[in-house]
């Protein structure tokens, strides 16, 4: 269980530098300090079990149907990239502490380091794909918060901006080349992924997934084209850049290709793409940095040059290609770390990081000085130290290889020409900045640093001297372990010394310093020549094409969404239509296996009806009182064609809402306007929009032709032979929506009292205008409530009342049930209202429909609930039959409290939606004689 | 039987949708209520059409599908709910914009509501008027 607490301490170690915020620095950095360091000693006392071949593992199950299990496992990759991760990332943490200036909110800084040191600590030890993605994902989001640290910085903002802009889209194509991974091996274990062979490989998807995966390394790894966004970054502290741009986050890209090297590589595909991208982005950037008179613009393209360059050994064909590209990930991050810490000091102490300001700084930082041109000899190649070492395994391995077929001499070469670049910018760091003359117009005298913080420079030079003079003793176990991890088949004999003979490779490294030297004294020319290149700065290129993305985005958006709602209905019933056409035209016809049934005369008439009533109201739409009859009919018809097609409760429902919706649009009339005029219509959008609904009302009646005439293949048989033994009812419609089906009518109550709570919503406050009279100037009548109708629905109620209380009792055996009593309820109360008005109403008794509604979900809500009691699942039903003197034999089921709830909250709704209007046309009515 | 159904469910569709695409409300919540029985007929149609056969059992002997009746059931009432709240919207949107189209432009012919408002508006002019946004 030791492997969890590597992620963990410094997770938990993000909260510590927030809280010391306001104390010393140096405790500050001590105690940010502590949990990473605990870490690295777990990390090292896990080396034996990890080189011994048994990776430590961690896994806890958390979604297990999404394959998402948080787990960790730790092998030789691993393990290198961890050490960088902690050991770089403390030296960093002591470096900051001397580097960020007083004002500096040093807390957040830290905070965002170790986050980002959890993030890559996530992404080397994940053993679940989507959790490596995650975490990776998280490199970015860190990566941002620091570059844009000093975020009062045009160039900080824009920088950071860019960065996140292009690893957030590689990290999206990675997402999906890892969830085709995930889906092909079957499986989001990485370690099942790592051990699934050719299978990826051999699969016909396997370029798709390549080049995927390819985009997360490149973008990551600021390969070409793809690296404008790393010079950028450098508008980050240094320490930033030392650490992430340089050492870690740019080597997360390199460890993903690592990662997958032995499921995905040894294909013709990946040593093309991936040696070809390398070696130019070696050339690009070794070619550039000698151009910069930025410090950091240098190490920058200097960084992306050496990326290339373990990017194309890990795409060269040889088999210890990949080794040498482990080794070079430590050794640069070691040199150029350690560089990055000295431009750092330089720009601290002297005040800029121009290079054509800083000169002969020799004198007066002797020691820094030192440190810093070891680090840049190895940077160079130049023998006894690292950058050497991996170098000369560069240009062996570049010998060896075929993998550009009958071009592959080209590589030796281009790779030659490149070192000879790298040692000509490290020459012209070294002697511009050191040696060359006098310093010019700096805004500090330079001086050497505060003691502590040469300290990461020097243990990090130190490092580069080791490996460089004792390779084998110091890092060639290790090295052996991260080849178990990249070639699980056997890791291939080697040695790394420093003298192998006279061979090709030294003389291609003595070739290179050769041509680095003779390039830098020629400096001039070249200097020149550039100068005849207009400058192209890749944040500007970038804005301005997210500038053109954003113009062009608001033109299509101001195209689409013009604020026209009846342009939108036109789109949304367009595309209605294509879904609905493009599946009946593959139907070869309209006529299925079922023969047509006869016709009967009362089907004639009600069809008759119902076209006559529809195409009227399309007719009369603009007069309201008539199109109200005309829609009514229809609907009339409608609850008819119910009833006659076996669906009594169907029709009961259908005419009790027919009811409510036409006093509804009765009370509505008196505040729409009262003569609709049809605003001009052209003759073109008539035949628009009348070919379009011709076109759906066309597919509607094929689909409802082509369904009518084929069998059907329901469940329904299941309610049919269930209803009475497991519903206790014999009306399977009504057992469906209380028993069966019940947590859907549970939740369509619900929506019938959003909506009805919604519509008290929009009345609430209504500023409504009542008309006095009409358009023609008639006075509204005075007798508001004729006695007639008084006296005979206040006779009607108490009937009514019975007759819903005998639709609901019966509604489980026979038509009738919850929502039709409670339609039938509500619209005796409303008529009521109607017949006495809303003041006769309150004064005897206001009903408070809300309460209504609460309580009938409520009610609904426990009877269900309570078959939680009985250790059942929500809206288990319970019934069973009970014999009372006098009433004899009756039933008793849990579904009829259900049913209760739907009927309370119908009536709650029906009530609250028709009364809530109804008391607006009270208030808002002019009031002659004064009473309400 | 089943031509003529589907016929009346086109005519029906048809209709509705033509008056879904014109401008004032009216018409919309029009087109919305006859859209909603041409939906509830089609879906109960996937019952298939049984006469005299109604689903409770022990009536006849072979009930028609009682499943689509389930379905349809509740989509009336919550047709009559969306009915409603389109009707109040309709009514909302007049009394805080003035006017009657769906697209919020003022239809020069409701002068009714212009002056009303104009005549509410004057005396409140310094309170913020109740959420209407003017295009």
């Amino acid at each position: 269980m030791n492997l969890i607490w590597v992620p963990l301490l410094p997770l938990l170690g993000t909260l510590i530098p927030l809280l010391l915020g306001r104390y010393p620095r140096s405790m500050l950095a001590l105690g940010t300090a502590f949990l990473p360091a605990v870490a690295l000693g777990i990390v090292i006392h896990l080396i034996p079990q990890v080189m011994a071949g048994d990776y430590p593992v961690v896994s806890f199950e958390w979604i297990p149907l999404l394959s998402l299990n948080i787990s960790f496992f730790l092998d030789g990759l691993g393990l290198m990239f961890c050490l960088l991760i902690l050991g770089i990332g403390l030296l960093v943490i002591l470096y900051a502490r001397y580097y960020l200036a007083e004002g500096d909110n040093a807390g957040r800084f830290y905070a965002s380091l170790v986050l980002f040191m959890t993030a890559m600590l996530g992404v080397v030890l994940s053993a679940n794909l989507i959790q490596l993605w995650f975490f990776w994902e998280l490199t970015s989001i860190s990566s941002f918060l620091l570059i844009t640290f000093w975020s009062h910085k045009t160039e900080a903002r824009k920088g950071a901006r860019m960065a996140l802009t292009i690893t957030g889209a590689g990290g999206l194509a990675l997402l999906a080349g890892l969830i085709m991974i995930g889906e092909l091996v079957g499986s989001y274990d990485l370690q099942r992924v790592l051990a699934s062979g050719r299978l990826i490989v051999e699969n016909e998807y396997y370029p798709v997934i390549l080049a995927l995966v390819l985009a997360g390394a490149f973008t990551k790894s600021a390969q070409f084209p793809f690296h404008s966004w790393l010079p950028q970054a450098m508008a980050a502290p240094t320490p930033v850049s030392s650490y992430l741009h340089s050492a870690t986050m740019v080597k997360a890209g390199i460890f993903l290709m690592a990662r997958f090297y032995p499921v995905l590589s040894q294909t013709e595909l990946w040593f093309a793409v991936v040696s070809l991208v390398g070696l130019t982005t070696l050339l690009v950037g070794a070619y550039t940095a000698l151009f910069k008179h930025d410090l950091k613009g240098l190490l920058a393209y200097s960084t992306i040059s050496h990326l290339g360059l373990i990017t194309l050994l890990l795409g060269l064909d040889t088999q210890l290609a990949a080794i040498a590209a482990m080794f070079h990930v430590i050794n640069h991050a070691v040199f150029k770390a350690s560089l990055f810490m000295a431009a750092g000091i330089i720009d601290h102490e002297s005040g800029s990081r121009d290079m054509r300001k800083l000169n002969g700084l020799f004198r007066y930082m002797p020691y820094t000085a030192t440190l810093a041109m070891v680090a840049a000899s190895s940077m160079a190649g130049v023998p006894l130290l690292n950058g050497f070492l991996s170098k000369e395994m560069l240009f062996a391995e570049s010998l060896n290889q075929h993998t550009l077929g009958s071009l592959s001499w080209l590589t030796p070469l281009l790779v030659t020409v490149g070192g000879a670049l790298a040692v000509a910018y490290s020459l012209r760091f070294v002697h511009d900045v050191f040696f060359n003359g006098d310093p010019i117009d700096l805004p500090k005298t330079p001086h050497e640093p505060p003691r502590y913080m040469r300290v990461p420079v020097e243990v990090l030079v130190v490092l580069c001297l080791l490996v460089g003079i004792l390779p084998d003793l110091i890092v060639g176990d290790l090295l052996v372990a991260v080849g178990a991890s990249l070639m699980p088949e056997g890791v291939p004999e080697f040695s790394i010394s420093i003298w192998h003979g006279f061979n090709i490779p030294l003389l291609m490294s003595f070739l290179a310093v050769l041509g680095g030297v003779a390039l830098y004294s020629q400096r001039r020319h070249m200097f020149a020549f550039q100068a005849q290149f207009a400058e192209v700065d890749a944040k500007y290129a970038f804005e301005q094409s997210v500038q053109r993305l954003v113009r062009g985005a608001t033109r299509l958006q101001e195209f689409i969404d013009n604020g026209s709602f009846q342009r939108y209905t036109f789109w949304l019933i367009l595309a209605v239509g294509v879904v609905l056409g493009v599946p009946l035209l593959e139907l070869a016809s309209a006529q299925g296996s079922i023969a047509r049934s006869d016709v009967d005369l009362v089907s004639i008439g009600g069809a008759l009806l119902l076209i006559v009533g529809s195409v009227a109201t399309v007719m009369v739409s603009h007069k309201r009182l008539l199109a109200l009859v005309t829609v009514s009919v229809v609907g009339l018809v409608v609850s008819m064609a119910f009833a006659w097609f076996s669906a009594p409760d169907l029709a009961l429902t259908q005419l009790s809402v027919e009811v409510a919706t036409i006093i509804l649009f009765l009370l509505a009339l008196y505040f729409l306007p009262q003569r609709i005029t049809l605003n001009h219509l052209s003759p073109a959008r008539i035949v628009r929009d009348l070919g379009l609904a011709t076109v759906v009302g066309a597919l509607v009646g094929t689909l409802t032709y082509a369904m009518l005439t084929r069998p059907v293949n329901s469940i329904s048989e299941f309610f049919t032979i269930n209803a009475k033994t497991g519903g206790g009812g014999t009306n399977v419609v009504n057992v469906i929506l209380v028993d069966f089906r019940g947590f859907d009518t549970f939740g369509e109550i619900t929506v019938l009292a959003i909506a009805a709570i919604g519509i008290f919503k929009l009345l609430a406050g209504i500023r409504m205008f009542a008309p006095s009279a009409d358009m023609d100037g008639r006075a509204w009548s005075r007798d508001r409530h004729p006695v007639m109708l008084m006296q005979i629905s206040q006779s009607l109620l108490p009937l009514a009342l019975l007759v819903s209380a005998y639709i609901f009792l019966r509604g489980h055996n026979l038509p009738g049930g919850g929502f039709i009593a409670g339609l039938v309820t509500a619209v005796a109360l409303i008529q009521q209202y109607i017949a006495n008005g809303v003041v006769w109403m309150r004064e005897r008794g206001d009903l408070n429909f809300q309460w209504f509604i609460v309580s009938g979900l409520l009610l609904a809500f426990l009877s269900g609930a309570g078959s939680w009691i009985f250790e059942r699942p929500f809206l288990t039903s319970w019934f069973d039959y009970f014999y009372l003197p006098l009433v004899g034999k009756f039933e008793l089921a849990s579904a009829m409290a259900f049913d209760l709830g739907v009927y309370l909250t119908v009536i709650g709704a029906t009530l609250s939606i028709l009364a809530n209007l109804g008391k607006l046309t009270t208030a808002e009515r002019p009031t002659p004689g004064g009473q309400s | 039987m089943e031509l003529i159904y589907a016929t009346v469910v086109g005519v029906m569709v048809t209709c509705s949708v033509f008056l879904m695409l014109r401008g004032h409300t009216f018409a919309i919540v029009m087109g919305l209520t006859l859209m909603s029985y041409a939906v509830n007929l089609f879906l109960f149609a996937s019952g298939g059409l049984a006469l005299h056969k109604p689903a409770i059992l022990g009536e006849t002997e072979n009930p028609t599908d009682p499943l689509p009746q389930a379905l349809v059931l509740t989509a009336i009432v919550i047709g009559f709910a969306m009915t409603a709240f389109a009707l109040i919207l309709a009514i909302r949107a007049r009394a805080d914009l003035g006017n009657d189209q769906v697209d919020g432009r003022s239809a020069p012919t409701d002068s009714l509501a212009t002056k009303d408002k104009e005549q509410r508006e004057k005396p409140r002019a310094t309170e913020k008027a109740s959420g209407g946004k003017s295009r």
